[in-house]
């Protein structure tokens, strides 16, 4: 694949980042709306593929290299179950840091509420681990199909040809 | 605080935490990375074991995920149980016993056999999630559990079973596999629909408390039935097993086996511990039974005429499969009349589960020594091998130990449960034995080929250069020959300590429903 158009990597620079901003406000609001670590992470993952359509493989490949997403992925999974053995004191899996203070463990008032975003304890470290585990997983999978479709070129023996040029 | 209450979490988290520290366990070389994988398969086995001892001496254990305390199971006052609850009942510690072993013993084996590939840390992470995948599904006391551990279990294997990628064969028979799993899993998760929409619960015991037999029920049970027996191998649906079995590495193979036994382990959980007494009319039973003996007969008489070495053993695997079907089968057509269950039908049960432990067991030390006749002599067909006793004693050995088993044999533990199974499906309807004494027949006369042709005869030129396989390899294969040793010397022991509280476990379902709905109400 080659890159596509000036415009379309320009809308790429600027909406690619609105995408990336949009998944982690799915991921760390996790409990409170619709989705999760699974769903933002899907979201976020997505700005792989439309760098993949606006730039190119070769090009992206030379921004990042997917040692970074296996190092993203291998991070979020050791985040998930370390979070679930901290809580083994209790349960395995016990939320030992709702209701503590803190950065995750903010109190409740009873009664109707907006929606505290920093309450949950370990269900957003939880959460945020899905989300890292995620990103890295989806992104790693668009980037290896992009290999395959190199792979695939080298057999036939000709080179790429874009879409609009 | 007494730590062994949570044994049940450990079973599962410490081999979730093998697969996720292999990537960073594989960074420090081979060395670590192997290091690692016995070190996590040995706990995880120490645990199973330790797990087993508590509810032996303790009866049927709860766990409940995340809660403030280990046995709350019904919080608040409420009359249905909301969170992750494990329930280990003697059957299920049973289990988790029988397949942790067989995973210690792949994972020792896979040590050097996997020495050729790279990507190992891949390797050993696909293999631990298998490992905790298998021990959810026979851990977990919530059906919606299951279906989630199922698919992790499945998702694992279809990497493991295509990870001789180089041969087109592996990836065939993975994909396969893929195809098969996620329609069985889909039924599933339908199943686990239809309880939710009627029951407003998916834990077992809150439904099988609740539950009435109508046509939702009908369906679910239909589901469930054929997808279990699907993803366990039982003939109509047995397409996948030569296939996946013989492409995956042996290590991997002897894990597989295990893991169709969680499969089977569902299926009668389902059976006995969900609709129990409510299942109504025999067809149930009778289903599974003809699907017992359609496997039994139809799997060795595949396996006679195949010319492979691990494709024959894939097929034995079906028919051995079928005994056990047959067995619980009977169990389960004798389970609302007590004078049945007291003259034939408890024997049957005892034959079928001592036949779980015995085949997983056997079935693995086969796989894995057919895996090191593939690594020394580089073949698994029959028509190119031949007298490798020369120079491969130990596996030959070991090889002979197991045949001998699977074929029931009189001192060896396959001959135990084979004739408990034999001598209670007489008394139900005498051609059900008669299938199972030809199937054991033909098993014999197959194992008589392969050991004839493997590892007898005159020394060939090919195989001049051939030496045993390497010691960790060896190592793998005598943990499991030393089970079917100890199992064969002690069948006493074995029957009235292992088998029975797993059979008595299996047919209590008032207790299987008390130990998480006691408290309410």
């Amino acid at each position: 694949m080659n890159p596509l158009s000036v415009v379309v990597r320009t809308i790429c620079d600027i909406f690619a980042w609105f995408m990336g901003i949009f998944g982690v406000y799915i991921i760390i609001h996790g409990h409170l709306t619709p989705g999760g670590g699974f769903q933002g992470g899907a979201v976020v993952a997505t700005m792989a593929a439309f760098l993949l359509v606006a730039y190119g493989g070769k090009k992206v490949l030379s921004f990042v290299r997917p040692g970074f997403y296996s190092g993203m992925e291998t991070a979020g999974l050791l985040l998930f179950i370390t979070a679930g053995f901290l809580g083994m004191g209790t349960t395995f899996f016990y939320n030992f840091l709702a209701g503590r203070g803190g950065l995750f463990g903010a109190v409740v008032p009873i009664g109707p509420n907006s929606g505290i975003l920093n309450s949950a304890g370990t269900i957003s470290v939880m959460n945020i681990a899905v989300g890292l585990e995620v990103i890295g997983g989806l992104s790693l999978i668009l980037i290896y199909m992009f290999k395959g479709i190199r792979l695939f070129d080298d057999h036939a023996g000709r080179s790429e040809s874009g879409h609009d040029r | 605080m007494n730590w062994q209450i949570h044994l049940p979490a450990l079973a599962l988290a410490v081999p979730l935490l093998g697969a996720f520290v292999s990537p960073v366990a594989g960074l420090g070389g081979r060395l670590t990375r192997n290091a690692w994988m016995v070190l996590v398969s040995m706990a995880t086995t120490a645990i199973c074991i330790l797990l087993w001892q508590r509810v032996v001496a303790g009866g049927t254990v709860v766990y409940v995920m995340g809660a403030e305390a280990w046995n709350i199971t019904l919080p608040s006052g409420l009359s249905w149980p909301i969170r992750i609850i494990l329930e280990v009942d003697a059957f299920s510690a049973f289990m988790v016993v029988v397949g942790s072993i067989a995973a210690l013993a792949g994972a020792f084996f896979s040590l050097r056999f996997m020495d050729k590939f790279t990507g190992l840390e891949k390797f050993s992470a696909l293999f631990f999630l298998l490992v905790t995948g298998m021990l959810g599904m026979q851990l977990t006391g919530d059906l919606f559990n299951f279906f989630v551990f199922l698919e992790i279990a499945s998702v694992a294997s279809f990497g493991l079973i295509a990870f001789w990628r180089d041969r087109p064969e592996a990836v065939e028979a993975s994909f396969k596999y893929m195809v098969v799993s996620t329609i069985s899993a889909m039924f599933v998760l339908i199943a686990v629909g239809f309880f939710y929409g009627r029951y407003n619960a998916v834990n077992i015991a809150a439904v099988a408390r609740m539950l009435h037999m109508g046509y939702a029920e009908k369906i679910a049970l239909v589901f469930i039935v054929v997808s279990l027996a699907m993803k366990c191998g039982a003939v109509p649906m047995h397409m996948w097993t030569p296939d996946a079995y013989a492409e995956a590495p042996a290590g991997v193979t002897c894990l597989l086996v295990a893991v169709s036994q969680a499969s089977l382990y569902g299926l009668f959980r389902v059976c006995f511990s969900l609709y129990g007494a409510s299942l109504g009319s025999t067809v149930v039973p009778w289903t599974i039974i003809v699907m017992g003996v359609l496997s039994m007969f139809i799997g060795v008489t595949m396996a006679v005429i195949q010319k492979e070495m691990k494709r024959l053993m894939a097929y034995h695997s079906v028919s051995q499969i079928g005994y056990i079907l047959m067995a619980l089968g009977v169990g389960l057509l004798s389970l609302k009349d007590p004078q049945a269950m007291a003259d034939y039908g408890f024997t049957a049960m005892k034959g079928g589960i001592f036949h779980i432990i015995n085949y997983t067991m056997y079935k693995g030390l086969l796989f894995l020594t057919a895996g090191a006749v593939f690594y020394s002599a580089g073949t698994r067909n029959l028509n190119e091998l031949g007298g490798l006793a020369r120079v491969m004693p130990l596996t030959t050995f070991m090889f002979a130990i197991a045949a001998a088993a699977i074929a029931g044999l009189p001192p060896f533990n396959g001959f135990v449960s084979k004739l408990l199974i034999y001598q209670s499906t007489f008394a139900v309807y005498p051609l059900l034995a008669v299938a199972a004494l030809v199937t054991s027949v033909l098993t014999l006369a197959s194992f008589v080929k392969v050991f004839q042709t493997a590892f007898l005869g005159p020394a060939k030129k090919t195989f001049e250069k051939v030496t045993e396989v390497p010691a960790s390899m060896l190592l793998g294969m005598s943990v499991l020959t030393i089970v079917i040793v100890a199992l064969t010397l002690f069948p006493g022991w074995t029957l009235s300590h292992l088998v029975e509280p797993a059979a008595k476990a299996l047919v209590d379902q008032a207790g299987y429903i008390s130990a998480v709905m006691g408290g309410g109400l």
